[in-house]
């Protein structure tokens, strides 16, 4: 403790802690809103700031870690065409809550980050999809902050004597997580069932309505204002190389206090573990999954001994993924838990392609079988067998999403699904209560 | 832009308020001309309220009517996103999250408590048609105050029996 204190909240979460932190006031208090008047001023190249966002080792933090600027950079901003850019909002990878955040807490964050975004990739209109349960807070607080930067000439046309135009609206989804996904976002977006679509073309040829489009996640974008006002190099220097900056890790489950720490990539497990509380009730770690449900489980010995970057968590087997650390103490089934993740992923698949829409299904079913007492250990071989067969035969990625658990409890907790199979249903960690009995929280 | 009524066909716009159409209208305008068909979403969730937590086929044919679209593209959105229900259900939408994090923090235990205290399953609703208990397969991203649910868009966190209690009785 206290080592870390000075490296929090650096960039998105920069005002929480403030009075109003959501408002103009305090976000322009904080040098909010300077980096996109120094454009709208001196007219910046646009190569410019998309090589700055390339410098600044930003990543694309929903999830999969493509270097942002060189997103920006596929846009063809030159063409004499509308383009847009939109804001991936729609938080829902198990474990992850720190869009919500950014939303309530500091969305001028996001709004300038938008604004610069549509400038250096010269579109004028922007979308922020926010997900449909976001109703209550998020999206009121969001479309109060568009409103407020549209009083004070910061949207709009003809931005302050520009001539430089961005207008950006709010889109509110209605519950899907496969919105997630960009394409199918956009489908959402263009009023369709959200379904991904074949890739290419990708979204800077062929993205909203046809029209070269990019989508970029809230926190990738939100973090774009500290980047220019600070510097590119400031922002790398934060974390080891390849992950420039910082990510905000939304700790959850077993720790004395959950919570969102924005902290420089490459911050040790054990100290963020620390910062969250250590583990509750005096218990001992059994696991981690680093970054959000989709990514490889690690045992917590592991764990113990990583830093959180994407370098040093890719050579342990897992991700980063979208920052959600979800921590499990001794007492948690390992069974159990697989369970209930493969029923979200069948409920979620979208259904377009075969080995996803029925590869979950039998996922579900199998684990059921298990917990139900009436598994062989031949399913053990039959549920790895599925999921190889999800793995890489999708159009996205929620098919891997779905394999990748089963492919890593399977390999480090294996014991478990044995004995479970072998003891009629009862589990490791309680072995004397009986099939199906809840595990203790 | 505004869409006038509907012209193809017996489909009419009539079942949908005039505030329902307000609503609309201000979502259509954040799209280019001729795209009406993204404010669907948006459309739906305006004739759901109307009708105090469930959509029919009639207000689904209002709403095609309404954007000008064939009802098929209407009826394929109601039945693919999770927040709308196309059969009758209480006017209060509960759900309690039972994903990972919660999972790990008592959701579930919850989720039973619930069930038990309103005397229904997860899926049904009260007979006085006072509150629905989603089935919620979704995280709803606030891991960190987990256990939690949310009621009517409103985020409860940090639950326990007691609390939950509370928040139910209070519906009216």
């Amino acid at each position: 403790m206290g080592a870390w204190d000075d490296k929090r909240n650096l960039v998105c979460l920069e005002p929480i802690g403030m009075a109003h932190s959501w408002s103009l006031e305090t976000y322009q208090r904080i040098g909010g809103y300077d980096a996109w008047k120094k454009v709208l001023a001196e007219l910046t190249p646009r190569e410019q700031i998309i090589d700055a966002v390339k410098s600044s080792g930003l990543r694309g933090r929903g999830g999969a870690a493509f270097p942002m600027g060189v997103k920006w950079s596929f846009m063809p901003r030159n063409a004499p065409m509308q383009k847009y850019l939109v804001c991936n909002s729609d938080e829902s990878e198990p474990g992850t809550c720190h869009d919500r955040d950014i939303l309530r807490f500091n969305p001028h964050a996001l709004i300038e980050g938008m604004a610069i975004g549509g400038y250096a990739m010269n579109a004028t209109v922007g979308y922020n999809y926010i997900r449909g349960e976001f109703l209550g807070e998020p999206v009121p607080r969001f479309e109060a902050a568009v409103k407020e930067a549209y009083a004070a000439g910061l949207l709009g046309k003809n931005i302050r004597g520009s001539g430089v135009d961005f207008d950006l609206h709010t889109f509110v989804g209605a519950g899907a997580y496969i919105c997630g996904e960009e394409t199918a976002l956009l489908d959402s977006l263009e009023g369709k069932q959200g379904k991904p679509r074949f890739k290419p073309p990708f979204p800077a040829a062929f993205g909203l309505y046809g029209a070269p489009t990019t989508i970029n996640n809230c926190q990738s974008i939100a973090s774009v204002p500290t980047i220019m006002r600070k510097g590119p190099q400031w922002f790398a220097a934060l974390g080891p190389a390849n992950s420039g900056g910082t990510n905000i890790f939304s700790v959850s489950g077993h720790v004395n206090n959950p919570g969102n720490f924005e902290l420089p990539l490459g911050v040790p497990f054990a100290d963020l573990l620390d910062m969250a509380g250590g583990i509750w009730k005096a218990r001992h770690i059994k696991a981690v999954i680093p970054g959000g449900s989709s990514v490889p489980v690690v045992p917590g010995e592991t764990m113990m001994k990583v830093n959180m970057d994407y370098d040093s968590l890719k050579a342990i087997g897992s991700s980063v993924g979208s920052a959600a650390v979800i921590v499990m103490d001794e007492t948690t089934c390992m069974v159990r838990t697989l369970e209930r993740l493969s029923r979200f992923y069948m409920s979620e698949s979208c259904g377009q392609c075969t080995p996803c829409r029925e590869g979950t299904g039998w996922l579900n079913r199998t684990l059921q079988r298990i917990l139900a007492g009436q598994a062989t250990r031949e399913h053990l071989g039959l549920l790895l067998d599925v999921a190889n067969r999800i793995e890489g035969h999708t159009i996205c990625a929620l098919g891997d999403a779905a394999a990748w658990p089963v492919q890593s409890f399977l390999k480090h907790y294996r014991h478990e699904f044995e004995f479970m199979v072998d003891h009629g249903g009862r589990s490791i960690v309680a072995p004397d209560a009986p099939r199906g009995a809840q595990v203790a929280a | 832009m505004s869409v006038t009524e509907g012209s193809n066909g017996a489909a009419s716009p009539a079942a949908l308020s005039g505030h329902t159409r307000a609503e609309i209208d201000q979502w259509i305008a954040r799209f280019p001309p001729g795209r009406q068909r993204s404010a669907v979403i948006a459309a739906l969730r305006a004739a759901q309220e109307q009708n105090q937590g469930y959509l029919t086929p009639p207000l689904m044919d209002a709403v095609a009517a309404y954007l000008q679209l064939p009802p098929i593209q209407v009826y394929e959105v109601a039945s693919f996103y999770s927040m709308f229900e196309t059969h009758p259900c209480g006017r209060h939408h509960v759900s309690v999250c039972t994903n990972i994090s919660c999972m790990l923090r008592g959701g579930e235990a919850l989720l039973a408590h619930v069930e038990r205290r309103l005397g229904i399953r997860v899926g049904e609703s009260t007979p006085d048609g006072r509150i629905f208990l989603k089935q919620e397969e979704e995280c709803l991203a606030a891991c960190t105050g987990a256990p939690m649910m949310m009621v009517d868009h409103v985020y409860h966190e940090h639950l326990s029996n007691d609390a939950v209690d509370r928040i139910l009785d209070e519906l009216k």
